[in-house]
């Protein structure tokens, strides 16, 4: 019989690692806290991602200075599926308050629904600008793409590019295409060319080499726009490479720190910055004055972007994305 | 031993036939991560109709998929495109239903016949060439992956996303049969007789026909099953089929509720479903294992997914929890597969 006990022992291990893990965690999130609210923040983007860890730690310090608990949650991919159940989970729990994004209105709509519908105030964050007021979402803070696509092409526009790449690090998001489409939109304007074309955002090399395959296809090319940042370091790379440094105008959406080093080396010409920080801070304060003073804001959507990091700001940018809060 | 007394006639004590059977591991890890989750997350909603919900739905979706590859697995082989189908078959329903207008039952069919012949064309390439099942189907869900990419963009003109799916003729019937709400709101949805459904059939087929003979025979040792007749061609083929169209079915259902298609949908499926086999019983090797096991390997899953989020633990820690409970519930399986080898003595 004493083979039964060989057989609980690896159960009562299993649960004493797990409360570990809980219990380790849990209290980091809880700790400080001096209002009884518990927030839930449901993402797309995993903490992992650079640009999710700024608005991640906007979570956190918003809910140190509010005295609130906020709890981060995202699939560790782009998981449409995972997030709505995610969503789903986070409503279960009735928190007081919840924030979300919404890459995707029809897969993730139903879900924010049932949570609205159950009385839980609900902010939505980064992108689903278009579709928050119909879902019953109290505010929207974020950029909306189309306008900063826009925004960009008209600085681009301005700089004299005349056909320009609109490079797409992970084909597949909607909000990724919007800024495409307002991008060239705004370029077309001043009578400049647009071609869109997607590279594999998590492979830098591969960027790289698809990158130069389409710059030698087409000489005529002047500009590229990245969507995001990871692709910046391979699109410096391969301008040095094919000497072309200099002469084709390079931009992209969001920061990083390569980014940033390259406008401060005058290889990139601008990011248009849609300031994570805030996205992340603002609806936990937001909340907060919710719950406690029932004060709402009269917009529709919250506007954080796009503000534009160039050679004039980024020295400034730079001592700040020390912090993480850029 | 007596000398009258054959080997199979020796006394096995009921608790020790009930812990080795296969699935074994996997419902013990399912009682302890809910007991777990109940103590730790009980008063924040996990007990709760809607908590309870959210994580059968996981398991659910999951289990459709996990039970015909812990089949295929048994019978000695992977296949990794299971992931990459459903973005594929997703899309071939919501781009004829949503853009050219079909119905969106024969848009279904369609989709059930696509899955039906990449999955007789993964069994066939695999017996043909005798390379390993892992890399032929590594090869067909890229392909599929950027089959389903490039068409769609073609079709619809630069989208990867492709909505209004409710839309289309028929689709009050599919809502009906695949995304019904049995709960109130959106709770425990149709999605869960499904998954018990086809554990059920899995469950028959194992156990209760010599098809299922066959799948142990075949992967336990291939040349030995050929040579006592059974046709390892056709079983191994038409567990391919199974998986693929499992995978259809979760792409109909997922089409059906979200009303929409997104390709890169069901991307990563393949390692979890292994994953939850894996928990559940099945062994690599193949031979071993069963369906019962597969549908507690996902309900442990699910319950971890959802659990943590109920216990208030940021996400990060999500994959090393996973990471954990797999590597927890093989050793448990090791264990009881000695203690099973040991009983049979």
């Amino acid at each position: 019989m004493h083979r039964l006990y060989k057989f609980i022992v690896p159960i009562v291990l299993s649960l004493l690692i797990l409360s570990a893990c809980a219990g380790g965690t849990g209290s980091t999130s809880s700790g400080g806290t001096s209002r009884n609210l518990k927030f839930y923040v449901v993402t797309h983007g995993p903490s992992s991602d650079p640009f999710w860890s700024v608005i991640k730690k906007g979570v956190d310090q918003g809910a140190k200075d509010m005295g609130v608990q906020a709890i981060y949650e995202a699939p560790p991919t782009f998981d449409m599926v995972a997030m709505s159940h995610l969503i789903d989970s986070a409503v279960a729990a009735h928190p007081d308050g919840l924030v979300v994004s919404i890459p995707d209105p029809s897969a993730l709509g139903p879900s924010i629904k049932a949570a609205v519908t159950a009385g839980i105030p609900v902010i939505s964050i980064n992108a689903g600008a278009d579709v928050a007021k119909s879902l019953g979402i109290l505010v929207h803070i974020g950029q909306t793409e189309y306008q900063a696509g826009f925004a960009g092409g008209q600085k681009m526009g301005a700089a004299g590019v005349k056909h320009a790449l609109c490079v797409n690090q992970q084909v597949g998001v909607a909000t990724l295409e919007q800024r495409c489409k307002g991008f060239s939109d705004a370029m077309k304007q001043v009578g400049a060319t647009v071609k869109e074309i997607g590279v594999n955002g998590g492979n830098p090399t591969q960027t790289q080499q698809t990158l130069e395959a389409a710059l030698q296809h087409d000489p005529t090319i002047d500009g590229m726009l990245m969507l995001g940042p990871l692709g910046s370091l391979p699109a410096i790379k391969a301008l040095q490479d094919l000497n072309k440094a200099g002469q084709i105008k390079l931009a992209t959406f969001d920061l990083s720190s390569d980014v940033l080093q390259a406008i401060k080396a005058g290889q990139m010409l601008f990011a248009i910055d849609q300031q994570p920080y805030l996205q992340g801070y603002l609806p936990i304060v937001l909340l907060t004055l919710y719950k406690t003073n029932l004060n709402t804001i009269a917009n529709d959507v919250l506007q954080t972007g796009p503000s534009f990091v160039t050679a004039d700001n980024v020295a400034k940018v730079i001592q700040l994305t020390a912090q993480g809060t850029r | 031993m007596s000398v009258t007394t054959g080997e199979r006639m020796v006394r096995v004590s009921p608790l020790r036939r009930l812990l080795v059977r296969p699935e074994m591991g996997a419902v013990a890890g399912s009682i302890v991560v809910w007991i777990f989750f109940a103590i730790v997350a009980g008063s924040s909603g996990f007990l709760s109709l809607r908590g309870t919900s959210s994580y059968l739905s996981v398991s659910a979706e999951l289990a459709i998929q996990a039970v015909p590859v812990a089949l295929l697995m048994i019978g000695g082989e992977f296949d990794l495109s299971v992931g990459s189908m459903v973005g594929a078959t997703g899309m071939i329903i919501a781009i004829l239903s949503a853009q050219y207008g079909w119905n969106i039952w024969a848009a279904m069919v369609a989709a059930l016949i696509f899955a039906v012949l990449v999955g007789m064309l993964n069994g066939y390439l695999v017996i043909r060439t005798g390379l390993p099942s892992f890399i032929v189907t590594l090869g067909t869900a890229y392909i599929l992956l950027g089959a389903t990419t490039g068409i769609t963009s073609i079709v619809t003109n630069g989208l990867t996303v492709v909505n209004a799916i409710d839309q289309a003729p028929g689709y009050s019937a599919a809502h009906a049969i695949f995304a019904t709400a049995l709960g109130g709101g959106q709770q425990f949805p149709i999605e869960i007789l499904w998954a018990l459904a086809l554990v059920a059939v899995a469950t028959w087929l194992l156990l209760g026909t010599s098809f299922g003979n066959w799948i142990f025979g075949v992967g336990g040792d291939a040349q030995a099953a050929r040579n006592t007749g059974v046709p390892v061609t056709r079983v191994k083929i038409l567990l391919f089929i199974g998986t693929a169209v499992s995978s259809c079915l979760l792409a109909i259902i997922l089409d059906v509720s979200f009303t929409n298609a997104d390709v890169l949908r069901g991307q990563g499926n393949e390692f979890y479903a292994i994953v939850a086999a894996v928990v559940g019983g099945v062994l690599l090797t193949g031979g071993y294992g069963s369906a019962i096991g597969a549908l507690f390997g996902a309900l442990a899953f699910g319950i971890v997914e959802e659990g943590i989020v109920f216990a208030g633990v940021n996400a990060e820690w999500y994959k090393a929890v996973i990471g954990l409970i797999l590597l927890l519930a093989v050793l448990l399986n090791s264990y009881v597969r000695k203690l099973a080898l040991e009983a049979r003595r």
